[in-house]
């Protein structure tokens, strides 16, 4: 009897903790409804606030991109708040656990918040979803890290920080080539996975426009698998100099691991930018002479940078990666851009359910406006066309002493 | 066989099988009230078909696990083979068939149709092992399935569809468009699925397991679940029935799956995996194992139980949160002192209510 006494007070206590924390929530929203009333009013405090909901896994296989893409957003709009500027930004960001279904709950949740701005997903598939709401909803949207090209494909409201994955396949084999490093080349990806599909087939449809010989297509289904054996013995069969991974580096470590010490095999390894943080997983020896296509180097002197690692590493205790670092940037590319909307406060004075409308076509214009040009820390001088893409400098580091070394 | 106790014995559970209905038409009556009052939230409304589809999802595949009583651990599967070809048939339709609810219709039976082929591939071999060997086996069907569509492009242009193993194979017209492209999955789907059809197909569905389970072939499923060699001596074909029960539940999870890949723009097979699978086997299991409106209960509940937890400060321990409860209903509804105590109860309330009748019939 005692133990079923206990067990009513625990769901008591569960379900007690639960009703508490809704009713907080009614009080938190109250009160920012109240605050949105104030921003119109010019008489206020003068500034105009507006609201970023993000989206992106905190929990799931894939909570480390989605945490590093809320974190990197959290301190870009720490920091604008800090400025005090005439614009002040809410966040909030919800998860997803990368599956569509609850991409579109979050993005519903973030609706019924009065979101003004979407920031996400960080997963493709789940992008995808969202991007087709926020398109029929009127919500303007960049995601950082959604790098299909299905997520901004016949949509004019969504924006990517990222570049898009055939799109990094072409140029990965581009620099192949004209820095002379190999002619054959075997390819390893993960056909389960759509981000890496999308970048090796990219890569293997332009290869021999450039004069690189594809010599063999070698595909593991799942993060999970732990042999690559097989796959590493086909390409030093067909004689492959270098050895494309366009993967994710929980898997691109075992590889590394099992074509030294099991295999003996050398050849140069190159990456794609799911490669990023590859240097906390294995030792330096193993990753020396690993290059990579990626937008960010935390190890970079540069002031805007350097400034931005360390303040992630203060708050978080861990280095930030490219996910990270785009979400940065997307939270003040749409800044930047709201800055130069002229007729804003007019926009933040509507209500609510056209506010989002107004200012998605009013975000879409100045973006897609050939003047508009953004400097972040994943690349400077970035652009953006009316179909949703970046165009930025790509980046190639390899890997020397335990850091990356841009070339 | 007394008259008397018959007719007593049809009529509880015809009372059962239409309170099952009255609840789902009240649920979905106050739901579109409220809707038209602009009372309930976005994230509810979007809930709404996906809980229909597990709704579907955990009846069916009750009818395999509670009323069949064999534990199949593939039933995501056939979601997914539901789910990508009524995709592909309402991308095909598209011209063809303009009216969206038509299209939608027409894309849950093909969804259905092809659940039940799988499930005939699937049941006719795998229905031979029993038990835990039947797990087994019904899981690395379920994960062939998803490997199977991961790898697989499928493409439309004019000269009708094109299938293949790699993009660059698929062949297509400059005015032809993938509609399924291997890990990427569908994508761009035009979205059909609407509340009523989720409504209308719980409906079919309880239509037909309450009157499956209620009949003649539905007796000799049960019989097989309590006792498989008795059955077997009175002349109940085992094969026959066992598939009979399959099948059906795979051709409802096939349209489950069709409804729930027209709600959403992109549907990768990975969603379709071994996770989806068990969380559909929990609901069954939280709602009672042959416990038709347990599995309405548990689906309904379970599936907007975490979006429900996105509030204030207990956001970021959702899943937790989420998890505790779990083990907690598992834990009470296993717990032989609560049990005998909600018994107790229900035999009181019910005495209230029908002082009238024998003790027997109220239990």
């Amino acid at each position: 009897m005692k133990k079923f006494l206990a067990m009513l007070m625990a769901a008591a206590m569960v379900f007690g903790a639960a009703a508490c924390s809704s009713g907080n929530n009614t009080g938190n929203n109250g009160g920012n409804a109240g605050n949105d009333g104030g921003s119109g009013d010019a008489g206020n405090d003068g500034a105009i606030v507006i609201r970023i909901g993000g989206i992106g896994p905190r929990t799931g296989d894939t909570a480390m991109y989605g945490l590093a893409t809320e974190r990197g957003a959290q301190i870009a709009v720490d920091e604008i708040n800090a400025l005090g500027g005439d614009i002040q930004l809410e966040y909030r960001f919800e998860d997803d656990t990368g599956v569509a279904e609850t991409a579109v709950s979050a993005y519903n949740t973030l609706k019924d918040w009065d979101v003004d701005v979407i920031y996400g997903c960080t997963t493709t598939a789940p992008c995808v979803s969202v991007a087709a709401e926020t398109y029929a909803d009127r919500y303007f949207q960049l995601t950082p890290s959604a790098s299909s090209t299905d997520v901004t494909a016949d949509k004019d409201n969504v924006f990517q920080m990222c570049f898009t994955d055939p799109g990094q396949g072409v140029t990965a084999a581009d620099y192949v080539a004209e820095n002379g490093l190999a002619t054959k080349v075997g390819v390893i990806y993960n056909n389960g996975d759509a981000y890496s599909t999308g970048i090796a087939q990219g890569f293997i449809a332009h290869a021999p426009e450039v004069g690189l010989e594809v010599v063999t297509e070698q595909t593991f289904p799942d993060d999970s698998n732990t042999d690559f054996t097989v796959q590493l013995t086909a390409c030093r069969d067909a004689g492959a100099e270098l050895v494309f991974m366009p993967i994710y580096y929980t898997p691109a470590a075992l590889i590394l691991n099992q074509a030294k010490n099991q295999l003996n095999y050398s050849p140069l390894f190159f990456g794609g930018d799911g490669m990023d943080g590859i240097l906390g997983v294995v030792d330096e020896s193993l990753a020396k002479g690993l290059m990579l296509l990626t937008p960010f180097n935390a190890s970079s002197t540069e002031e805007a940078t350097a400034n931005f690692v360390a303040k992630y590493e203060a708050d978080y205790g861990e280095t930030p990666n490219q996910f990270a670092a785009d979400g940065y940037d997307c939270v003040y590319a749409i800044y930047q851009a709201l800055q130069q909307i002229d007729n804003l406060a007019e926009i933040a004075a509507m209500d609510p359910a056209e506010r989002h409308t107004a200012l998605c076509d009013a975000l879409v214009s100045v973006f897609t406006s050939p003047d508009f040009s953004f400097s972040g820390i994943t690349g400077s001088g970035m652009t953006w066309g009316t179909n949703g893409e970046v165009t930025k400098d790509p980046m190639v580091v390899v890997v020397e002493g335990g850091a990356y070394v841009t070339q | 066989m007394s008259g008397k106790t018959k007719t007593l014995r049809v009529r509880k559970t015809t009372v059962n099988a239409l309170i099952n209905y009255a609840m789902v038409i009240v649920v979905f009556a106050a739901t579109q009230i409220l809707i038209g009052q602009g009372a309930i939230s976005n994230t509810i409304q979007s809930m709404l078909v996906p809980v229909c589809c597990y709704v579907v999802m955990a009846v069916s595949l009750n009818l395999t696990v509670g009323i069949l009583g064999e534990l199949s651990l593939g039933h995501a599967g056939f979601m997914s083979l539901g789910a990508f070809s009524g995709i592909i048939a309402a991308t095909l339709l598209q011209d063809a068939v303009p009216a969206a609810p038509l299209r939608l219709a027409i894309a849950m039976v093909v969804g259905g149709v092809f659940g039940g082929v799988g499930g005939v591939i699937i049941g006719l071999p795998v229905l031979r092992l029993r038990g835990d060997y039947l797990a087994i086996v019904t899981l690395a069907f379920g994960e062939i399935i998803k490997n199977v569509i991961q790898v697989l492009y499928i493409g439309l242009d004019e000269n009708g569809l094109h299938f293949a193993t790699k993009e660059a194979n698929l062949a297509l017209s400059e005015t032809g468009k993938a509609i399924l492209k291997g890990p990427m999955g569908a994508t761009g789907v035009a979205k059909l699925a609407s509340f009523t059809a989720g409504f209308l197909l719980i409906l079919i569905t309880l239509f037909v397991v309450q009157n499956l389970v209620d009949s003649r072939a539905g007796r000799a499923i049960l019989s097989l679940r309590d006792n498989r060699i008795a059955a077997e001596s009175v002349g109940i074909s085992v094969t026959k029935y066992k598939l009979m029960a399959f099948v059906i539940s795979a051709v409802l999870a096939g349209a489950a799956g069709a409804l729930y890949g027209l709600n959403y723009s992109s549907t990768v097979a990975s969603k379709f995996d071994f996770n989806t699978s068990i969380l559909v086997l929990v609901y069954v299991v939280l709602g009672g194992l042959g416990s038709i409106r347990g599995s309405i209960i548990a689906a309904a509940v379970l599936t907007l139980l975490p979006e429900l937890l996105r509030n204030g400060a207990i956001n970021d321990y959702r899943m937790l949160i989420y998890a505790i409860i779990l083990i907690l209903v598992m834990l009470v509804t296993n717990n032989p002192t609560l049990r005998g105590g909600v018994d107790m109860a229900v035999k009181r309330i019910r005495g209230i209510g029908k002082k009238e009748q024998t003790e027997g019939g109220a239990q």
